[in-house]
């Protein structure tokens, strides 16, 4: 049976996945930033970021809202805690956007320090985790949600493996260390991107399983699937 | 439309013309005034309101302004005197004896509804009430919703079919019961025959509906439809549903008073009153720590 507040439900889903559109175009044009050198385009990033803060105030405020006045229970209850905990990864996940482009401004006077290869392949994988996140969010497949938290660890092992070089090159070459170290914050950027989308990746499995996977080693290992 | 006495064009607050004869009463109350820009229009304007059964006071210096065309639900443990307040709106109290209100008034469109010349018969035709436990007449549904206009003289057919039609439409009942118009009201289920009721009370176009624990015997289905109902009335009555139901006076309405001990609490929008009341007695009622 319909009731007359379905519409606020719907409207809180709408906004977050409005919010998960927006926080992924951020990322993708913060790395096209960097990678093209296009401090227009990292201004822009940088300005757009207030679009998705506003977005995570408006979500908060209508879940507080609908638990406050319409008590809801079972799948309802959790898609508005969900829906919260999400909405404030996807914030961070634009606030590490903005931080990428800030750093492609200051990089985009110098030299490249390398070709820029692992770290657009590590924000590719990032990128689609997230996407995988928020489709599970519209289609309620919670084992491509575990598949997500696996991939995490495809990325920390970039990162790791960036880190490493990123630090030889500051060792051989001091004149590099303020350009390596821009880079090694993007890639921890870029790790934590991925981490966010593990994150709502389990908020999914919570929502539609009502089961809670974090910190489970268990779900991280490849081939392990919620039933 | 049915004519109405709280329709009249008589200037706000003044008395009314002599009557050609002496039974004749005068207008209740005058033409509703339109909002102000951009708020709502007080439609009751409660004035220190002292209210006694006996000499056992039962309402103690109330001061409320209702909003016109909006939900507002009186919530309070029992014996609050919410409810007291609910029948004073339509002077049922009037038919307890030894009721009186010893102090301060009540004005319905700016009119003081105690007033000696108000008929509270014409009162009670342009604010309906429906009651905790639905309470059909023993007639068919048919009957059920024309009682009030036949009362008034009106007779065609073609109007009454089209009233019966549109009231239960109304009340979202007219599907389940289109077929079965001449079958007895008492044959429908709980929430049907509550539904009923709120259609027999909108079919004399009342401008207040009055709910008194509406959805207290009915089961959760049936209160969804009855809520649902509500949502779907406010934009053409003032209601005012008195409910034992944290969750339904926070679904339904758009402010709420909370009452305790003859005396009202606070009174705020619906949302500041769950989410952060003014007063910890609130906060204690709705929060279920005592009441």
């Amino acid at each position: 049976m319909k009731r007359f507040f379905d519409a606020e439900l719907e409207t809180f889903r709408s906004h977050l996945i409005l919010m998960g559109e927006r926080s992924m175009d951020q990322v993708r044009s913060s790395l096209k930033a960097l990678v093209e050198g296009d401090i227009s385009l990292a201004d822009q990033v940088i300005a757009a970021d207030d679009v998705i803060d506003r977005l995570e105030i408006e979500i908060d405020d209508e879940a507080i809202r609908y638990m406050n006045l319409r008590a809801p229970i079972a799948t309802e209850l959790r898609l508005v805690i969900v829906g919260m905990k999400a909405s404030h990864d996807l914030e961070r996940v634009g606030d590490e956007a903005t931080n990428i482009a800030r750093r492609a401004v200051r990089l985009a006077g110098e030299p490249q320090l390398k070709p820029y290869v692992d770290i657009p392949r590590m924000a590719d994988i990032a990128l689609e985790m997230l996407r995988d996140a928020l489709d599970c969010f519209l289609n309620g497949d919670a084992r491509k949600a575990v598949a997500v938290v696996q991939r995490d660890a495809e990325v920390d092992a970039i990162n790791k493996q960036l880190y490493r070089e990123l630090t030889s090159f500051m060792v051989e070459r001091p004149e590099t260390i303020s350009r390596a170290l821009e880079l090694m914050f993007i890639s921890k950027s870029i790790e934590r991107i991925a981490d966010h989308a593990t994150n709502i990746a389990e908020e999914m499995v919570f929502l539609f399983q009502a089961k809670d996977i974090r910190h489970s080693e268990e779900f991280k290992k490849p081939g392990t699937t919620v039933s | 439309m049915v004519t109405s006495a709280f329709t009249t064009t008589a200037p706000m607050d003044t008395p009314p013309a002599a009557s050609s004869t002496p039974t004749t009463r005068a207008p209740l109350v005058p033409a509703a005034r339109p909002p102000a820009a951009g708020g709502t229009r007080t439609i009751i304007d409660i004035e220190n309101l002292d209210f006694y059964y006996g000499q056992k006071q039962a309402l103690f210096d109330i001061n409320l302004k209702l909003d016109d065309k909006r939900v507002t639900a009186f919530i309070g443990p029992s014996g609050c005197g919410k409810s007291t307040l609910l029948r004073c709106f339509n002077r049922m109290n009037d038919l307890i004896d030894d009721t009186s209100i010893k102090r301060g008034s009540i004005k319905i469109n700016g009119i003081d509804i105690s007033r000696h010349d108000v008929d509270p018969i014409e009162l009670r035709k342009r604010i309906g009430m429906v009651f905790q436990k639905s309470n059909p007449f023993p007639k068919s549904i048919y009957e059920n919703i024309t009682y009030g206009l036949r009362i008034q003289g009106i007779k065609s057919k073609a109007r009454l079919d089209e009233v019966v039609e549109k009231s239960l439409r109304g009340a979202a009942l007219w599907d389940e019961v289109k077929d079965r118009l001449y079958e007895s009201g008492l044959s429908l289920s709980g929430g049907q025959q509550q539904r009923l009721c709120i259609a027999r009370a909108i079919a004399v176009e009342p401008e207040i509906i009055l709910m008194d624990e509406p959805c207290s015997a009915l089961d959760p289905i049936a209160t969804a439809k009855v809520e649902e109902l509500i949502h779907e009335l406010k934009n053409r009555y003032t209601i005012i549903i008195v409910t034992h139901s944290m969750q339904q006076a926070a679904r339904c309405s758009d402010k709420t008073a909370f009452f305790y001990m003859g005396k009202l609490i606070e009174y705020a929008d619906t949302r500041t009153i769950f989410m952060n009341p003014a007063n910890s007695q609130t906060e204690a009622y709705v929060s279920g720590r005592f009441g």
